[in-house]
């Protein structure tokens, strides 16, 4: 074990720059102005509820904290609450880890910080949930019955997947393989090899072919809603919940902001005021 | 009766009557130490470290209050903290950002002196109890970054840690000591937790204590290089010399205006610094089942990372000829039989264990020694110095274009160490870790050569 650490650490970590690049998709960008608006967060706080609340907890995450995106005790009692939770508990599920890992392969992560876990230095935590979130299509050959673009078997099933309606898939992607040479004879040589994989609505692979030598490494995707409609208005849904789930990751950020108005122009005072001690003082001085 | 006699009057009077050591430091050290008057930007970052410590320590003593010490606890306490806790983010913001601004400001405060030569004699000492301190603080923030129990602490912790096991013979016992546990546990949190709110800060304060004593027995050097006391007035003061207070407590007082603005910028404003304060994976609780694909320190720490990457087996053979280049260069410098036998037989000892496939030492362990002398080399730079002159300012031109690359292979180094290496990045690295040991370890050679500038007796400045 000891020497697999070492290897991670200190040597070039070939295996895991592999994985990396095979799941390097273009993120699309979450609609930011969703975070700042209430009555998306509103939206977005509904669906968490409904949709990601009976798998994932919120353990960090007091129902009453709701008040700081408008809601009451009573909005949040009626309409959030099942159960016989009170307002000042915390969002946790009532599913037990250890059956979670039965079903699931492994327990769903705790939500609470979700989108500032998914940070990086290259993307925001917020536009990869909201690609993942939006990038589930049918696959035969998973667990699940389900796939994603972003998160290849995945261990989560597709929630949206009642209001989105049918999808097809198409996954285009471009790397360097081994390759035999044409005769047969000879070592295998690195080519690039594009794969295209059609998936049809019920998870089937339609279309499966192979390229030598065309493109760029990457990887694309397209969908094919059958209802084009209802799978933007999930597409809306999702941008909300993502917006949702930025707040809850750090609550107090926009009082953060706030107060470093006020600390940065007291600041430009302090300063102003150190400038012109400083110039008396130094005046002496020559 | 047995009263002190003393110039000063009411609460002071009498406290100076019986203590008059207080109002003595004060005076030695404040309104009676003569700093030159030709200070400038450069020299603002000495007390910022020291302002940045005092919120260290202000910051550290009130999270300590409401952290967990324990391993199911911890990554939980402190997310208590920035939700539930009254100013609790505030609190770990000031401490996160700071651990940050730390490094910014103890690095150009270490640049200042490079520039200036301040390491020069007769200020050795001083220099040598900074570098002392910069280690306790690399120790103090390696510690601290274990606390929050996140992926990054863990992986970052067991990584580190892990690098002790390629010290032959005794490796494996020693890491195992270290942890207190096979792998990186609640034992290692508990111990590391006490070393980082303890010991280490304990050790930062009196060696904070005697890098200004050590300073104020000298006194400051200056832009110029120049020695303001070998000009002094009848009473024995410096002509170019003015009282630290209250002229320059107003000075540092203005300086620190632009400070607390660029910290507040980040601490309001952008506490992840886009995920290099503070990394997302560390929002993960640790898991020691689960690797995370990439694993990096953070950003102060990568320089010295990435030379430790980037010394592979087959850059071994190019650390063995520049061994063997620099052990040539010395055999002709110094003088003496023994002297000679010695440098040749060391260095040839060392490039065989280097290069020679038979007997020579695992890579792992070279990188781990190359990276132990980054962070140590600088203890040397008062000898390794040779130039006739301290200050940057009246060196050859071409010497600023050699401290230009030093930093510039330094920040590559930097940027390198946070990103997953490939094969070209570790090229890269390597050329940029030539560079940094030849612009110290070739220092005693270039530092004498080329035309220097006369140096004036007295500092230049301009009226303010």
């Amino acid at each position: 074990m000891k020497t697999r650490l070492f290897r991670l650490a200190a040597a070039v970590s070939a295996a895991a720059c592999l994985s990396a690049n095979s799941q390097e998709v273009k993120l699309d960008r979450w609609p930011t102005e969703r975070g700042t608006n209430l009555e998306a967060l509103q939206s977005g706080a509904r669906t968490f509820v409904n949709y990601c609340l009976n798998c994932h907890g919120a353990s960090l995450m007091r129902w009453n904290r709701l008040h700081d995106i408008g809601l009451d005790d009573k909005q949040i009692k009626a309409n959030l609450i099942f159960g016989n939770q009170r307002v000042t508990d915390t969002m946790t599920v009532a599913m037990h880890p250890h059956d979670a890992k039965e079903w699931f392969g492994k327990a769903p992560p705790d939500l609470s910080v979700i989108v500032r876990a998914r940070n990086t230095v290259e993307y925001a935590g917020t536009d990869y949930i909201y690609t993942l979130l939006r990038g589930f299509y049918r696959d035969r050959s998973t667990l699940t019955g389900w796939n994603n673009v972003v998160y290849p078997n995945i261990a989560m099933p597709n929630i949206f997947w009642e209001p989105q309606g049918p999808r097809e898939a198409t996954l285009t992607r471009i790397e360097y393989q081994d390759v035999p040479p044409p005769d047969g004879k000879g070592a295998p040589r690195q080519r690039l090899v594009q794969t295209i994989s059609q998936f049809d609505a019920a998870g089937n692979v339609v279309l499966n072919r192979t390229e030598l030598d065309q493109g760029e490494p990457g990887f694309a995707y397209g969908f094919r809603p059958a209802d084009p409609k209802a799978a933007a208005a999930v597409d809306a849904q999702v941008a909300d919940l993502v917006g949702y789930l930025n707040w809850m990751s750090e609550p107090t950020a926009t009082f953060r902001r706030q107060v470093g108005v006020w600390a940065i122009a007291f600041l430009v005072v302090f300063t102003g005021v150190g400038h012109w001690l400083h110039a008396v003082y130094w005046r002496d001085v020559r | 009766m047995g009263l002190h006699p003393t110039q000063y009057k009411g609460l002071l009077g009498w406290i100076d009557a019986r203590m008059p050591s207080l109002m003595t430091a004060f005076r030695t050290h404040m309104s009676e130490y003569y700093a030159p008057k030709n200070f400038n930007v450069w020299y603002f970052f000495g007390s910022f470290a020291l302002v940045v410590l005092v919120i260290q320590f202000v910051s550290g003593i009130l999270l300590a209050m409401h952290y967990k010490p324990d391993s199911n606890l911890a990554f939980w306490s402190v997310e208590f903290i920035m939700r539930e806790v009254n100013g609790g983010w505030f609190i770990r913001y000031m401490h996160s950002t700071g651990a940050s601004f730390f490094f910014i400001v103890v690095y150009l405060h270490m640049f200042r002196g490079l520039l200036y030569g301040s390491y020069r004699k007769p200020r050795e000492l001083v220099w040598i109890v900074g570098c002392v301190i910069f280690l306790a603080l690399m120790a103090e923030s390696f510690f601290g970054y274990l606390l929050p129990w996140g992926q990054m602490s863990f992986w970052g912790a067991q990584v580190i840690i892990n690098l002790f096991d390629s010290i032959p013979l005794i490796g494996r016992e020693l890491s195992t000591w270290i942890r207190g546990d096979f792998v990186v546990g609640d034992a290692t949190l508990n111990r590391f937790f006490s070393f980082h709110v303890v010991l280490v800060p304990l050790a930062l304060a009196a060696l904070v204590v005697g890098h200004i004593f050590a300073l104020h027995d000298v006194g400051s050097n200056n832009p110029d290089g120049v020695e303001i006391k070998d000009h002094t007035d009848a009473s024995g003061r410096p002509l170019d010399g003015i009282p630290f207070h209250p002229y320059y407590t107003v000075h540092d007082l203005y300086g620190l205006g632009f400070f607390f603005t660029a910290y507040c910028a980040v601490l309001f404003f952008a506490p992840d610094m886009g995920g290099v304060f503070l990394e997302g994976n560390n929002f993960i609780p640790a898991d020691p089942f689960q690797t995370p694909t990439h694993i990096a320190p953070l950003w102060y720490f990568t320089p010295y990372y990435s030379i430790l990457r980037a010394t592979t087996s087959e850059f071994m053979i190019w650390v063995g000829l520049g061994t063997l280049f620099l052990g040539v260069l010395t055999y002709l410098r110094v003088h003496g039989g023994r002297s000679r036998l010695v440098v040749a037989v060391f260095t040839f000892a060392v490039f065989v264990l280097m290069t020679v496939p038979q007997v020579r030492l695992d890579p792992k362990l070279w990188g781990v020694v190359l990276m132990a002398l980054s962070t140590t080399i600088f203890f040397a730079l008062p000898w390794l110095d040779q130039s006739p002159v301290k200050s940057m300012r009246y060196r050859p031109g071409w010497h600023k274009i050699l401290v230009g690359i030093f930093v510039a292979a330094f920040l590559v180094l930097g940027y390198l160490g946070i990103n997953p290496p490939t094969p070209g990045r570790t090229l890269v690295a390597q050329l940029c870790a030539a560079c940094y040991f030849g612009f110290f370890l070739l220092m005693p050679w270039w530092s004498r050569m080329g035309t220097f500038k006369p140096v004036p007796a007295r500092v230049t400045f301009a009226v303010h």
